[in-house]
């Protein structure tokens, strides 16, 4: 056991030196001529406007929300599927009792799904407060489709 | 005084002659060196080696764990090297095939078939400067490319290349390997938003909604072999497979060829491939959460990205499609050759070798179908990609999941049950690939084109 996560630390060690050496050998033998339009943001070629770290709509907390649930789940999940396999081997009563409770957990995890789903949280391009204005806040496929009708 | 280049001297026939010494001596080389290196950096031979070659007891000698930790040190090297390599001629061979699929050249100068393309780019990132925009935090923006180099390397621990041919086989397998991939996700987010430019921001974002939604489908999927090996370790999964095709988890159970093809879309995903390449891109976000990287910072990206091919390809190779398991050869023929001796005989390594050239070519033709993938499919959309993975892959990883619950009750009291299961897809799939060559035949013949290997 310890050699093995032993071994998890010096892959670790070795691949940052890896990164490392790499870049430490390319600042050593390449050129360095600092130059301060060099040094700029690019921004298709124009000088930047403002900083890139301003308020914006990422439109993913809630999916990240979900994310976290989800994962957490996932993670609890992992050891009662690693021994399924043995109880379902030892006989059919504790068999049922496995699987009831993997079910179980399923079951809350897609009624869980089912409602952000039914809320409308999954949908990347969101209809808010009822009805948009033409042209604004429906789906590119549902733009797409009025077009070409 | 101007000299004649001494290029235009090397004959034709030498130029292919060296490309083919490094093209397979190179990972020839390498695959030799792990296949020595696996089982003998192991602990037990190294406090064998320890107690004969010093003369001290590796128990009570307080240097026994630094030599193990040195041992693993020289392997973790050689694993990384060969990532980094494989990715190279990865990208050599995706240039290849996507050349041929477009009807263009592509890569012929450096070499016979263009191969020294990849040497001679990662010579060229390794002369250029290091650019650190002004404006980006740079501790964030220089730490970056460490988490992503990290996430990578650390797969290697446990995937497999043989019987015995692996780092170290966590008794968490899976579930670590999921845990360390990960960590590329936090370089991408990293670089993306040290940047301080709104490409990279906007392409960091995207990445992050992409890959961390893929890892939900890809984790459900996964649990699908799981359940059915009753194992997290990786080679535990590859020897509750059987070496032919109706033996393999994919095949044993019907819910468990749905996994696959979740598993499979879902790296894609993580892996940020085409057809979801939409972090990085070039048509709308420059070059994404790599904009503003250039030199070997760059070049590490770029290894990872095309390194994680190899590791998406093994790792759905280990879990689904029999790993290193050779025809004819069971655990008793490996514990019959591998003996009571400190270091094996011949014939052991020969059946090791063996099992890493199966495991190695079942790699090479999952990583020639991620190739094919990409040119073949268009780019979708940032919503699609989002529908596609919360509104069916998800479902349909759920239903496949308890399918496999049921599935494996049943198989507990009617163990025939997997095999009718393998070898009916098994014969279904022989039957898809048979259609699938007659269709490309038919393409062929209706295009009056014809299979033209000249131009390698």
């Amino acid at each position: 056991m310890g050699f093995e996560f032993g071994a998890v630390l010096v892959f670790a060690i070795v691949a940052v030196g890896f990164a490392f050496g790499g870049i430490t050998l390319s600042r050593l033998i390449g050129p360095r001529i600092p130059n301060a339009e060099k040094s700029t943001i690019y921004e298709c070629g124009e000088r930047p406007v403002g900083a890139a770290w301003f308020n914006f709509n990422p439109r993913f907390y809630l999916v990240a929300l979900v994310f976290v649930i989800f994962e957490v789940d996932i993670a609890l999940t992992f050891p009662v599927v690693a021994v399924y396999r043995r109880w379902t081997e030892a006989g059919p009563s504790v068999a049922w009792v496995a699987l009831f409770e993997l079910a179980l957990f399923v079951a809350i995890l897609v009624a869980g799904l089912a409602w952000v789903w039914a809320h409308g949280d999954l949908a990347w391009v969101k209809e808010l407060g009822g009805n948009p204005a033409p042209g604004q806040g429906e789906t590119p496929a549902a733009a797409g489709t009025k077009k070409a009708a | 005084m101007p000299t004649k280049r001494t290029a235009s001297k090397i004959s034709p026939r030498t130029v292919v002659l060296v490309t083919l010494a490094v093209g397979l001596g190179l990972p020839g080389a390498l695959f030799a060196a792990i296949l020595l290196l696996s089982p003998l950096t192991k602990p037990a031979v190294i406090d064998a080696l320890v107690g004969r070659v010093l003369g001290v007891d590796p128990a009570t000698w307080p240097w026994t764990g630094l030599a193990e930790g040195v041992a693993v040190g020289i392997l973790a090297f050689i694993l990384v090297n060969f990532g980094a390599i494989v990715s190279g001629m990865t990208v050599w061979w995706e240039m290849r095939v996507s050349s041929r699929m477009q009807s263009r050249v592509g890569y012929n100068r450096a070499g016979a078939a263009g191969f020294f393309q990849w040497i001679a780019d990662a010579v060229k990132l390794l002369f250029k400067e290091d650019l650190i925009p002004a404006d980006a935090d740079q501790i964030l923006f220089r730490s970056a490319p460490y988490f992503v180099m990290a996430g990578f390397a650390l797969a290697f621990v446990v995937l497999p290349f043989g019987e015995s041919l692996i780092a170290a086989d966590l008794n968490v397998g899976v579930f670590y390997l999921i845990a360390v991939t990960a960590l590329v996700v936090v370089g991408i987010l990293l670089a993306g938003w040290s940047s301080n430019s709104k490409w990279a921001l906007f392409g960091g974002m995207r990445s992050a909604a992409q890959v961390i939604s893929y890892e939900i489908p890809a984790g459900v999927a996964v649990m699908v072999p799981i359940l059915m090996s009753g194992t997290l370790s990786m080679q535990g999964i590859v020897r509750a497979q059987g070496a032919w095709p109706w033996q393999w988890n994919v095949f044993t159970n019907p819910a468990s060829t749905v996994a696959f093809a979740i598993f499979f879309i879902s790296q894609l995903a993580e892996g940020n491939r085409t057809p979801f390449d939409l972090p990085e891109a070039e048509s709308e976000l420059v070059a994404g959460y790599l904009s503003e990287y250039s030199g070997f910072r760059f070049a590490l990206y770029f290894l990872v990205e095309f390194g994680n091919l190899w590791v998406m390809a093994a790792v759905a190779t280990t879990l689904f499609l029999g790993g290193w398991q050779v025809p004819f050869v069971g655990p008793e023929a490996y514990a019959a050759a591998r003996g009571a001796e400190l270091i094996p005989g011949a014939a052991w390594w020969g059946l090791e070798a063996l099992s890493m050239v199966v495991m190695v070519l079942k790699t090479l033709v999952v990583l020639n179908l991620i190739v094919w993938v990409r040119w073949t499919l268009p780019r979708i959309r940032i919503d699609q990609m989002m529908n596609l993975c919360w509104k069916y892959l998800v479902p349909w990883a759920f239903a496949s999941f308890l399918f496999t619950l049921l599935w494996q009750l049943a198989v507990a009291g009617t163990p025939a049950l997997a095999t009718v299961s393998g070898i009916a897809l098994t014969a279904a799939t022989a039957l898809l690939l048979v259609l699938f060559l007659r269709q490309t035949r038919a393409n062929l013949v209706a295009m009056g084109d014809r299979v033209d290997l000249t131009n390698w």
